[in-house]
């Protein structure tokens, strides 16, 4: 018992550090302690990180096998907490400006944490199931955090609907498998799967339910309507938070679940991932070319970036899932600096969205309108900076695997995606002089999309050394 | 005799009824709320049929599990809704359309 607690032994650590804080900050300070809270969250996400980077070795299974810790688990945990820190960091001048920093914020946000990294360790459905509905649930309260906003409010209701929804398909699919394999465990799954040969019908049921809930979750098309209204409505910082560790958990849940529980039949769900990629990318190019609005832009961006990590998943292969952990590690970091850079866009102290009044931005503020050009260059994969290599690694994935047709779909989908990243970069450097936006007063803000943008070039030499790491974490995943 | 079979087909029935009363619905947000529990009911019948038919306890243990987080579902939901009724005045599904595109 103590040796299957010492497995959960982070997690434990985080929720009780989400309660504590929610005690200390209601019985001191209630909001005035908001800020303390806010940045005590953030290193304990750093801490713990570095605690499983460093310590993890192997692994682990506890209760049962229900929960696992090994080196794929710590890779996804690892970049989930630094992305989730960063993201709270940079909104905290937002968010203080707007009266939003309220002390549930931070508390909410490490409890979709656990809830993370729960999923990413999931051995079982029920723990599945439960990782996916802490996360899920801290996630609808913070989008509609705006209490007094339509919008605000609006996101939070649409969210909950179509995430509501994505839960009852899974849990459909969840009841299926326990049905027909007769147990909730992976393991289980994936012997009652091997004994027939082939998958048996329930089974193949049970898997088309899972699938269709998880690529709710990844914003795939065709379960995609959400996220642009979501990412429009909630809060900026919020909309940041959205875009990097929620998407990233919920890539590392799909590939653990066809991997582990369904890794005997990578035919069957290597067609539906592989439908899912192509839908995903073309959709998210065509459908932002038509947006005005840079945070519904960014959200029909980070579906065609999901479209693009599941090339990754669909070659079925451990270089594939490496492939996928790059990317998703490479897009985590590109986002981060794209959202400290719309979250300083302002005129007159109010948050402005409209890609047009960037027009000349270059003109006044020539580092930052840099560091955005070197970004949303990564983001349309112009080589030779990271997002190149990303959208590289996984279509030589997939070639690798003999899915050459999706390797091209690919490719035409990351040049129609260019056009309207290109266009923002137009407007910055050569659109119509307008009102100009308010100068940039916040040095956190800069600095993550300095750091941001520093990163997509100096990373091309070694991309700081994660290939191992997610080579090691493919491999612990696909045996 | 009624079989597992039954069960099964209740089961499916009341969730396909949940996902229409879900898409098809054009009155208000509370019958939303109803499909979503409707559905996760058909799933806890689904799991105690199964249960009971493979006699193993894993089953009941799950419907546990989805019946607290259903209630802790709803609470969220209705939450959202009231913050929603405040601000828009009505909570038509029509109506829930500020954002487009």
């Amino acid at each position: 018992m103590s040796a299957d607690l010492s497995v959960i032994l982070p997690e434990a650590a985080l929720s009780v550090f989400a309660m504590a804080g929610l005690l200390w900050a209601v019985y001191t300070g209630k909001d005035r302690a908001a800020p303390t809270l806010l940045w005590a969250t953030a290193a304990a996400f750093v801490v713990l990180a570095l605690w499983i980077g460093w310590t993890g070795s192997g692994t682990q299974r506890a209760f049962g096998g229900s929960f696992v810790n090994d080196g794929f688990a710590r890779f996804a945990k690892v970049a989930i907490l630094l992305s989730a820190a960063a993201v709270l960091l940079m909104g905290e001048g937002y968010m203080a400006r707007r009266g939003l920093l309220r002390f549930e914020y931070p508390v909410l946000i490490a409890l979709s944490v656990v809830g993370m990294m729960v999923m990413v360790s999931a051995g079982d459905l029920i723990v599945l199931y439960m990782g996916l509905e802490l996360q899920s649930l801290a996630l609808y309260v913070i989008a509609a955090l705006r209490r007094d906003s339509v919008k605000s409010t609006e996101a939070g209701l649409k969210y909950f609907v179509l995430g509501a929804l994505s839960s009852g398909l899974l849990l459909y699919g969840a009841s299926l498998a326990y049905g027909f394999a007769g147990t909730t465990g992976f393991a289980g799954i994936v012997a009652a799967a091997a004994g027939a040969g082939h998958l048996p019908l329930g089974l193949l049921l049970a898997l088309v339910f899972l699938l269709t809930g998880l690529a709710f979750k990844v914003s795939a098309v065709p379960f995609h309507m959400w996220t642009p209204d979501v990412y429009e409505g909630a809060p900026t910082p919020v909309t940041a938070f959205l875009a990097t560790a929620p998407k990233l958990a919920a890539m590392a849940l799909f590939a653990r679940v066809a991997h582990d529980a369904f890794g005997g039949a990578a035919g069957d769900w290597g067609q539906i991932v592989a439908f899912l990629a192509v839908a995903s990318m073309f959709l998210g190019a065509v459908a932002a070319i038509g947006q005005r609005n840079i945070k519904r832009l960014m959200a029909y961006s980070s579906i065609a970036h999901m479209g693009f990590a599941l090339i990754g998943l669909a070659a079925g292969t451990a270089a594939g899932v490496k492939a996928m952990l790059i990317y998703m590690a490479i897009y985590v970091v590109m986002n981060i600096g794209t959202f400290a850079f719309i979250l300083a866009m302002e005129r007159d102290g109010r948050p402005v969205t409209d890609i047009g009044s960037l027009n000349q931005y270059a003109a006044r503020e020539p580092t930052r309108a840099l560091a955005m050009l070197v970004l949303l260059f990564s983001l349309a994969g112009v080589p030779p900076l990271l997002g190149f290599f990303g959208k590289f690694a996984v279509l030589q994935a997939a070639v690798a695997a003999g899915m050459t047709w999706l390797a091209v779909a690919g490719v035409i989908a990351s040049v129609i995606g260019a056009f309207y990243y290109l266009r923002i970069v137009y407007f910055m450097y050569f659109g119509e002089e307008r009102e100009p936006l308010d100068p940039v007063r916040s040095p956190v803000l800069s600095a993550f999309l300095i750091a941001s943008a520093v990163v997509m070039v100096v990373g091309v030499a070694n991309l700081f050394g994660i290939e191992g790491p997610a080579a090691a974490a493919a491999e612990t995943l696909v045996r | 005799m009624i079989g597992l079979t039954h069960y099964l087909t209740v089961a499916a029935a009341l969730f396909v009824i949940g996902i229409f009363g879900i898409f098809l619905n054009r009155k208000n947000v509370i019958v939303i709320l109803m499909s979503i529990e409707l559905m996760l009911l058909a799933v806890n019948i689904n799991l105690v049929a199964f249960s009971a038919f493979l006699n193993d306890l894993t089953g009941q243990v799950f419907t546990m599990f989805v019946l607290t987080v259903a209630a802790a579902e709803a609470a969220i939901g209705l939450a959202i809704l009231v913050t929603f009724f405040r601000n828009r005045g009505t909570i038509d599904v029509e109506d829930v359309n500020v954002m487009k595109g």
